[in-house]
């Protein structure tokens, strides 16, 4: 059960790193590699948001980009309307409001399409959750009034007591403080009687069925759970980019997370935070080399789903712990 | 609404339909008998709408380069299977989500690298250029009726093969249980080679017959290979008859939503705002369409039969 | 001792140039990957060729161009462009071929305090209630192209029209350009998909067309799907009963392609614009034709309103002495001190330029090459309905 944590003071040193790295660039006048952090450590968010129900639940969800995007409009549509008026319900800059939308968005949409998806197994599973992403992604870019496909530029970030996201570094350690926390109870979550059921399931679901779990219903809460995570991420990157367009729900961008946690390490806390970062170094230091970037990332994505197992979490684990 | 534009439409919708079949027929065959999610089969009609638009010039000929290039892209998609697709096979579908996506990225980016940015626009032969009249109405241009016929002859020839070849047989019967196909002593192998290879060819036949509409351009493949998932999962992972039946359907209601559905949607809100909405709530038709067959019936309209 | 005084008058030189004249750095946004990057590519070629015709230089003043790619995509331009503010801290943000794109990444230039210089889009927020002094255009606000056309069609004596655009941004401006001045009926309206995975194949909007029973097709479909569109147009059998007006879509970018695939249904149809390859000044024959030489085609206006971009912002540093006093660099770069390729032209309150519009015609050339002429002057000169939007001055 230790292994679960991807040990190793490795790991811990990462987040300290993660932590401390983006600071010292921010006050040596390096102020883009702190929203390059940021960006980063909310990717992470989902990742891990992702990883609760792909690793530890098996279920291979094609379609969490859908979250992110819908937590992003949480918060963009009630700015929205505080700006240009119409559905005064809805207009508001109370970030409490926004994130609470956004979890609750996120959390509703998988409860919806969980409760159906979760009927069907493997692929098709795989299918019906990209489904899902794509006909909300249509959705959203159907409607004029957000922008439509040109998306929503929202000139105002979520107003808390005390704090403002307008700062940079107020943003990063919220940012870094939300997936700590994230962390912390998805690890919680994985290690209480839920989690082993969860965990179990995608083992043998027909010996937990036979034990007395009603399997369906932990799954479903599991991924709601992910969903409501995904959302806060996606409040989180709303706010960070203040451009919000149907482009984040875009299969390819599912297809991105599913890449952070594979290279991470599936079913690992530290796995997805990992994997995001690897994501966002690779993709920052090769586009700035050469527009044909994607060549050598493309081909890095299939040799590590060709040669290595378990990502890099297993690789830094070593072999005495498996 | 008249009838005649509703025909035209339900033509095109056709047209749409066996092009569709073209690509989700080789991924139905690869997914069914190989249990292998190809993300990267929309690659394989980039390449084959390139080399064809490529060799048209070369040729100073459409059809001779469409001829040229069937065998050149199925050698293509061979060496994909042998390099890539074999070693994944026994990974979960996760990794081959994931490792065609990058094959993807890398054969867009090398597509990038030779024929560059700008697409090939593909010239036909003048007797290709006008339009046929079907009736003094209905007049639709000759290029997309050879799209009609030759997705039709295609078709034919698939159910030909699926049905009355040893290929076929031992094809079949790779759908519906691969061990046992294996353990006969078949030289599976090979087998799940051509199979790759014949996915490639039809694959590529779709993007060599669209070039010439809409040019060989870069992305093409991304674009249709998630409607030709949709089409397999509606007419159920396997299925020849499914996958036509479904791509069938989902290239009418593609159509007939583009051209009608902002004419009902003006109807009960502003015709600036269903001109706006309709393309968009047109294009999520189709998940909705999965997403209620994969609830009903999880194994599609037409499952492959036994197991 | 002559040695001596050599060495300090170099080194007191090289200081001298190290502080007063900096390098001004330019960052240049435009797309470099996915099929639109075709129209990049001729914006890339505009910028260098005027870098070359400058030298590198702006007065005492060297010039740095650093190009992103936007990826055609809103989300990606907005980041490279808080990459080129933040990381390379370029002093002007220029370029910018897509509407949807510069909306979402204006604020992070404007926010930041540096210029911005929009070669190509056109959005009318950008002209109207988003106006702002450190944002400048060199293009063209997206409706007058349109509205010029749809002058172009009343005269032609077109009573019912079909309209075609992509759903984004420009595509509505241009549509309402078009609603706005074209006086017979709209018989029907279709906005299709755009961005990274646009429509391209326009059978079912095509045969509404036909069904419809226009005199006249209107569309807007730059860059790639330009040629796409021209060809089923063609293969429609459209090109006699329907003639084909449009706005931003053939140009220098899709004639060769639509002559190499022999398309003639794209000669003899008529688009309005600021610029054409044969306007009569000696800037822009030695720019048309040094392009020519360099890169072996004729420049689009894409082309054209880069290399603009770039001498104009040169004019304005040499004028202002650098980007640092902002208040010069603004009023220079408002006094349009630079010979565009278009001849002359001035601002308006909104910072978008008040220019003449030309009709041009897409003939074939003596040397047998596709390419337009001029065959009216629509607008002379014509202004942006947003200015009257717009709060400043």
């Amino acid at each position: 059960m230790r292994n679960i944590l991807g040990k190793g003071l490795s790991s811990w040193g990462m987040m300290v790193l993660l932590l401390i790295v983006p600071l010292i660039f921010y006050y040596t006048g390096n102020a883009f590699y702190l929203d390059l952090a940021t960006r980063l450590v909310i990717l992470a968010i989902a990742a891990v948001g992702l990883n609760f129900v792909l690793g530890f639940g098996g279920l291979i969800s094609f379609g969490h980009a859908a979250f992110l995007g819908l937590g992003a409009y949480a918060v963009g549509i009630p700015a929205y309307h505080e700006i240009y008026g119409g559905w005064d319900a809805l207009a508001s800059t109370n970030g409490f409001f926004h994130f609470g939308l956004a979890i609750g968005v996120g959390a509703l949409f998988a409860l919806v399409t969980g409760a159906i998806s979760l009927k069907v197994k493997g692929v098709h599973f795989i299918m019906i959750t990209m489904a899902f992403a794509q006909m909300i992604y249509y959705l959203v870019m159907s409607i004029e009034e957000y922008g439509g496909d040109d998306g929503l530029v929202i000139d105002m970030r979520s107003e808390f007591p005390l704090i403002s996201l307008d700062d940079p570094i107020q943003f990063f350690l919220i940012a870094f403080a939300s997936l700590a926390l994230i962390m912390w109870l998805v690890h919680r979550m994985v290690n209480s009687r839920f989690g082993m059921v969860l965990r179990g399931s995608k083992g043998n679901e027909s010996r937990m069925i036979s034990i007395g779990y009603p399997t369906y219903r932990y799954r479903l809460v599991a991924y709601v759970i992910s969903g409501a995570i995904c959302g806060y991420a996606g409040a989180l990157l709303g706010n960070f980019t203040a451009f919000i367009s149907p482009e984040m729900m875009d299969w390819s961008r599912s297809g991105n997370l599913m890449f952070m946690v594979i290279l991470g390490g599936v079913a690992t806390i530290f796995g997805p935070v990992w994997g995001a970062i690897a994501f966002i170094v690779l993709e920052e230091i090769l586009s700035g080399f050469t527009v044909y970037w994607h060549l050598p990332f493309g081909l890095m994505l299939v040799l590590v789903v060709m040669f290595s197992r378990g990502g890099i979490s297993s690789l830094l684990r070593g072999k005495e712990d498996k | 609404m008249d009838t005649t534009l509703l025909v035209i439409q339900g033509l095109n919708g056709l047209q749409l339909g066996l092009l569709l079949f073209l690509v989700a027929s080789g991924l139905t065959l690869v997914f069914g008998i190989l249990d292998f999610v190809n993300l990267a089969h929309g690659s394989l009609y980039m390449v084959g709408a390139f080399i064809c638009a490529s060799l048209t010039f070369y040729f100073d000929s459409f059809l001779i380069a469409l001829v040229v290039s069937l065998p050149l892209i199925g050698i293509f998609g061979y060496l994909f299977e042998i390099v890539v697709a074999r070693k994944l096979y026994e990974r979960d579908h996760l990794d081959h989500v994931l490792g065609t996506f990058g094959a993807i990225l890398v054969i867009d980016t090398v597509a990038h690298i030779i024929w560059g940015a700008n697409g090939i626009s593909v010239p036909l032969p003048d007797y290709l250029e006008g339009q046929v009249s079907l009736t003094s109405d209905i007049q639709i241009p000759v290029f997309r009726l050879l799209i009609i016929a030759a997705g039709l002859a295609s078709a034919a020839l698939l159910f030909w093969m699926v049905n009355y070849t040893r290929l076929g047989m031992l094809i079949r019967a790779g759908a519906s249980n691969r061990t046992m196909v294996s353990a006969l002593g078949v030289d599976i192998k090979t087998l799940f080679s051509l199979v790759f290879a014949m996915g490639a060819v039809l694959a590529g036949l779709a993007g060599m017959l669209i070039a010439p509409i809409t040019e060989a351009s870069l992305g093409m493949g991304n674009n249709i290979i998630i409607t030709a998932f949709v089409v397999i999962i509606v007419g159920g992972i396997g299925s020849m008859k499914g996958a036509f039946i479904a791509a069938l359907i989902i290239g009418v209601i593609d159509t007939l939503g583009r051209a009608f559905l902002d004419d009902i949607f003006a109807l009960f809100m502003s015709s600036e705002a269903a001109e706006n909405s309709a393309p968009a709530i047109s294009s999520m038709l189709i998940y909705l369409l999965m997403a209620s067959v994969l609830y009903f019936k999880p194994a599609g309209l037409f499952p492959p039969k036994v197991r | 001792m002559k040695k001596l005084t050599a060495a300090v008058a170099i080194a007191t030189s090289m200081m001298a140039g190290f502080s007063i004249a900096d390098t001004v750095k330019i960052g240049y946004v435009t797309t470099l990957t996915t099929p639109a990057a075709i129209i990049g590519q001729d914006m890339q070629n505009g910028v260098n060729l005027a870098m070359k015709h400058l030298g590198g230089k702006a007065g005492s003043h060297d010039l740095e161009v650093i190009f992103a790619d936007d990826g055609f995509a809103p989300d990606t331009g907005k980041q490279v462009t808080d990459r080129l503010v933040k990381q390379d801290n370029v002093d002007i943000v220029a370029g910018y071929i897509w509407s949807h794109v510069l909306l979402a990444s204006r604020k992070s230039v404007l926010d930041n305090d540096k210029f911005l210089i929009i070669s190509n889009a056109g959005p009318s927020p950008a002209a109207g209630k988003l106006c702002h002094e450190d944002q400048f255009s060199v293009g063209v606000q997206n409706d007058l192209g349109p509205m010029a056309m749809g002058d172009q069609m009343n005269a032609a004596g077109v009573k019912k029209l079909y309209i075609m655009a992509p759903n984004y941004a420009a595509g509505k401006d241009m549509v309402k350009g078009v609603e706005r001045t074209f006086k017979g009926e709209i018989v029907g309206k279709d906005l299709t998909k755009w961005g990274k995975d646009a429509q391209l194949d326009f059978s079912a909007e095509l045969a509404k067309a036909k069904a419809s029973g226009a005199e006249a097709i209107w569309v807007f479909y730059p860059g790639a799907a330009a040629g796409a569109f021209i060809k089923q147009y063609q293969q429609a059998g459209l090109s006699e009963s329907m003639p084909l007006y449009t706005s931003f879509t053939i140009d220098a970018i899709s004639l060769p392609k639509l002559q190499a695939a022999g398309f003639t249904a794209a000669l003899g149809s008529q688009t309005t614009q600021i610029w054409d390859p044969t306007i009569d000044t000696a800037e822009n024959k030695k720019f048309v034709a040094d392009f020519r030489a360099e890169y072996g085609h004729y420049p689009s206006y894409y082309g054209a309103q880069a290399y603009d971009t770039i001498k104009a912002i040169a004019a304005a540093v040499e004028a202002a002495d650098g980007a640092k006093d902002r208040d010069a660099f603004r009023a220079a770069f408002k006094s349009v001190n630079y010979d565009s390729v278009r001849g002359e032209y001035s601002y308006g309150n909104n910072n978008f330029p008040i220019q003449n519009l030309y009709l041009r015609e897409f003939v074939e050339g003596s040397d047998g090459i596709w390419t337009s002429k001029i065959v009216g002057t629509v607008y002379e000169p014509g202004q942006d309905t947003y200015a009257s939007q717009c709060k400043l001055k």
